[in-house]
Order: structure tokens, then C-alpha cells, then sequence
């Protein structure tokens, strides 16, 4: 460890702390190899590196499985991610309206579907209306749940624009509408997005509840295809499909960096043509 | 088709809501450890934890909670690893919720300011003293609001048991339905059970914000 990278909760390293320092770091890494070795020898001795156990990933069926489960689950999240951006600017227009029975709704909507799991209300609809199109089901839970935090997000980056702003835009004569949709909305926007974007890894993970009510997703392709081979290999499955979900969460939360970084760098322009 | 709590459904209904209870208490106080041993490593001055800190939580925060069940049902048993269903849960809840904890905690120590504890040192304080008086206690009262949110999606989240063999509400539900039971009029029960359970830890939550707040 550097002498230049000071935390709050150390000094800075003096010769005998960075002896001890790294002491403790000879012995985390021989307990963290001992974990790993542990973790391999298990699966080995129970066979489940064995080549045959892995076979039925090189075939072809198999691997359009894979291929129409990732594509699903690309799917879902989609019609999900609009519809709960869509609902959700609905929902934050709603609670920030002038108003108070449109408030007094949105706001029980949004504490509502905040509050319920989305298994239970996934299912509720697949077994009511979507019995046959359980893509639907998912979809529709997807979008009221996700649709109700994404209007708390959106709510919470307009509340968050200093309130000179839009006493401004109404002292130059703009309407409701205009300072809304002119003023406040495009700043909070550039606040928000970290935020929206992190919601959506959850929507997208959260499309593997599809599992349960048999839609076709990534998730649900690894158990057929498990089940449907020879030995059964949910372990060799489990660990094709993790990093699978793993690199498309991690691609979308780079997306979520990249654009927070540009709009830090747009905000320090403001800022400088300000001054 | 009838009422939803006839023939003895309602002891079915209480038995499904202690078993979410029971799910639910037991997995945050594991994740709670988890989390502050993760959030430890986090910010340790050992490189080799901090990268393992970062390793767990990245792998374990982008894994779908359903995976998780999915893999301590399966993987579990061929590796003739026998525990119950309701262990199982609780592990993966606790691996799945830790992380999250994890981050929380770390972001709270990472908004005291690092001149607090430079004016600590330089009025003579040792490390605990820092660590105890100055740091740690600003830290939590910035970390309590969003543990709230945490810890309210905790419940929510332990429903996805009940597709795995564990017994609570979520199982309620599909025996029920299966039944014949009304959808709508069973998805109202289980939405008040749910609501009281979130606002209950929503209220204890707040409580704690309200005693942990200061006039700045």
C-alpha cells in the first residue's frame, strides 16, 4: 500500500504497520487459495469436471437453447425496462402534481407496488390472465413493480434541482407544463441516471423470476437443459449461466459509469461558464 | 371457489406468515455479519482482502437472487452436501442480501470526511479512540437509511423461497390457488401481510433515523 492513499480510518503506515500489513496479507491470500483449492477438489472428487458431464455443451441444440434463453431474458428486459420508465414518469408526474386526489393516487400506487414482492404478483397474474403467455405475466410485474421505484427515483432527481430554478422559469412567465418539461426535467435527468440505470440491473435480474411461471428465460433454459442431459449437470450448468448473467448486469453498470462520468464532465463545464 | 379462509386455510395463511417471518429475521441477521466482515475487507489496508472483498460482492451483487436458490437447491445435493430447503434459503438470502449490506456500510465510512479523523489524531487520540468516537458514529448515521431499504427488501426478496421447497407466504399462495381459491382475493391477504411487514421495519427504521439525527 502506498504511503499516498490516506483513508479515513488508518493513519498512514509507518515501517512496522506495513510490516504487519503485509503479514496479514501473506496470510489472507494462503486462506483465500486454501477456499479456492477446497472449492475445486469437491467438485473434483465428485466427478463434476469430468468431460462427458460437459459434453452437452457442444452441441448444437444445446447451445440455441442458450442462445433463445439469453435472447428471452433480452426480451423481457426490454419491454420492461420501457414500460417501467414510461410508468414510472407517469407515476413521478402524478406524485408531484398540484393536485391532491392525483397525488393521494399515485402515491398509494407507488407505496403499493414498492411494498409487494414481485413473485407474488407475478404469479397472481400468470395464473389470473396469462396462463398462457407467461411472458406477459412477467413483463406486466416487471413494469408495475420497477415502475413504481423508477417514479421514486424520477421524483427524487426533480426535488433535488435547486428550487431558484423553477421559480426562475415561473417568474419568466413559462407554464407548468414548459418549466417541467424546458427546465427541470433535463437537469434532473443528468442527476438521475446513475440511479435509473442501477434500477434497471435489478429489472434485469429480476427477469430470471420467469423460472417460476416456466417463461423460457436464460434461468429456465440452464434447468431444462440440465435436467434433460445425462448425469444431470446443474453444476456444470450453473456455472456456464452465472457469468452469463454476471457479464450482461456488469455491461449494463459500466453504461451507468460511463454516463455519470460524462455528466460530471458536462456539470464542471456548467460550472466553469458559470463562473 | 369460496372464501379464502375457510376450512382451516387460516392456519395455513398464520403458518406461511411465520415462516417468512422466521426466513426473514434469521437471513438479515447473516447478512448483517456477512456484510460487516465483507465491508471490512472492503476497506482494510491488506490489498489481497480488499480485492477479495471486491471480488465477492461484484460476483455475488450481478448474480439473480433466483440463480442463487436455484444453485443451493440443485448444486448442493451433488456434492452430497444434504441440508434442508430452509437452510438453503436462508444461505442464499444471506449471500445475496451481505453484499448489498456490504456496500452500504462501505459507502458510509466513505462519506466521513478525512479531516475528521485527522483533527482526531491531531488532538491525540489513538486508533480505537478514532475509529470509535469520531469515525464509526458518523458513519452509522449516515448508513441507517439506506440499511432501511435493505432490510425492507428482505422480506420481499424471501418470497422467492417459496418456489424452492421453503415454506411461507409465496407457498400460501400457490396452494391456494391450486385450490381453486380466488386470485385477487388471496393477492389482497398476502398484500397486507406483506404491507405490515414492511411498514413495521420501515417504522423501526425511521425511529432509529430520528434518534440517530442531529441539528447541523
Amino acid at each position: 500500500m502506498s504511503a499516498r492513499s490516506a483513508s479515513v480510518l488508518y493513519d498512514v503506515p509507518g515501517p512496522r504497520a506495513r510490516l504487519r500489513y503485509r503479514l496479514a496479507g501473506v496470510l489472507g491470500a494462503l486462506g483465500i487459495a486454501g477456499l479456492l483449492w477446497w472449492v475445486v477438489t469437491t467438485l473434483t472428487d465428485q466427478g463434476q469436471f469430468d468431460g462427458w458431464l460437459w459434453d452437452p455443451f457442444q452441441y448444437t441444440a444445446v447451445q440455441q437453447r442458450i442462445l433463445d434463453g439469453v435472447l428471452a431474458t433480452l426480451k423481457a428486459f426490454g419491454l420492461a425496462a420501457v414500460g417501467s420508465l414510461v410508468l414510472g414518469a407517469l407515476l413521478a408526474a402524478g406524485r408531484l402534481s398540484d393536485h391532491r386526489p392525483v397525488r393521494a393516487a399515485s402515491t398509494a400506487v407507488v407505496q403499493f407496488f414498492r411494498a409487494m414482492p414481485l413473485v407474488i404478483m407475478i404469479f397472481a397474474l400468470y395464473q389470473a390472465v396469462f396462463t398462457a403467455e407467461p411472458m406477459w405475466g412477467l413483463v406486466i410485474g416487471l413494469v408495475l413493480y420497477n415502475g413504481a421505484v423508477q417514479a421514486e427515483i424520477i421524483r427524487s432527481g426533480i426535488n433535488a434541482v435547486p428550487r431558484g430554478q423553477g421559480e426562475a422559469a415561473y417568474a419568466l412567465g413559462l407554464r407548468k407544463t414548459q418549466v417541467m418539461s424546458l427546465v427541470l426535467v433535463p437537469q434532473a435527468v443528468r442527476s438521475m441516471l446513475p440511479a435509473i440505470i442501477g434500477q434497471l440491473v435489478v429489472t434485469l435480474k429480476d427477469t430470471s423470476l420467469g423460472y417460476i411461471i416456466t417463461y423460457p428465460e436464460l434461468l429456465y433454459a440452464g434447468k431444462l437443459i440440465a435436467s434433460n442431459s445425462d448425469g444431470y449437470p446443474y453444476i456444470p450448468v450453473v456455472l456456464v449461466i452465472t457469468p452469463i448473467y454476471i457479464a450482461m448486469c456488469l455491461a449494463l453498470s459500466g453504461l451507468a459509469r460511463w454516463l455519470e462520468s460524462r455528466g460530471r464532465r458536462g456539470a464542471n463545464r456548467r460550472v466553469a461558464a458559470a463562473a | 371457489m369460496g372464501i379464502p379462509f375457510e376450512d382451516g386455510n387460516f392456519s395455513l395463511f398464520v403458518r406461511g406468515f411465520l415462516g417468512t417471518l422466521e426466513l426473514s429475521a434469521l437471513s438479515a441477521l447473516f447478512a448483517l455479519l456477512l456484510g460487516i466482515v465483507l465491508a471490512a475487507f472492503r476497506v482494510s489496508p491488506v490489498p489481497v482482502l480488499r480485492t477479495f472483498g471486491t471480488a465477492w460482492v461484484t460476483i455475488f451483487r450481478n448474480t439473480p437472487l433466483t440463480l442463487m436458490f436455484f444453485a443451493v437447491t440443485f448444486v448442493l445435493p451433488r456434492l452430497d452436501l444434504h441440508i434442508s430447503s430452509f437452510t438453503a434459503a436462508v444461505a442464499a438470502l444471506s449471500i445475496y442480501t451481505g453484499s448489498f449490506v456490504c456496500e452500504v456500510l462501505r459507502s458510509g465510512i466513505n462519506t466521513v470526511p478525512l479531516g475528521q479523523a485527522e483533527a482526531a489524531r491531531s488532538l491525540g487520540m489513538g486508533f480505537g479512540q478514532t475509529l470509535g468516537l469520531v469515525v464509526l458514529p458518523q458513519a452509522a448515521r449516515a448508513v441507517i437509511a439506506p440499511m432501511g431499504s435493505v432490510f425492507i427488501a428482505l422480506p420481499r426478496n424471501s418470497a422467492v423461497a417459496g418456489a424452492f421447497n421453503v415454506f411461507e407466504l409465496f407457498s400460501v399462495q400457490k396452494t391456494l390457488t391450486e385450490k381453486g381459491y380466488a386470485i385477487f382475493a388471496l393477492f389482497f391477504w398476502l398484500a397486507l401481510a406483506y404491507l405490515v411487514i414492511s411498514f413495521s421495519i420501515g417504522a423501526v427504521f425511521s425511529a432509529l433515523e430520528r434518534r440517530a439525527a442531529v441539528a447541523r
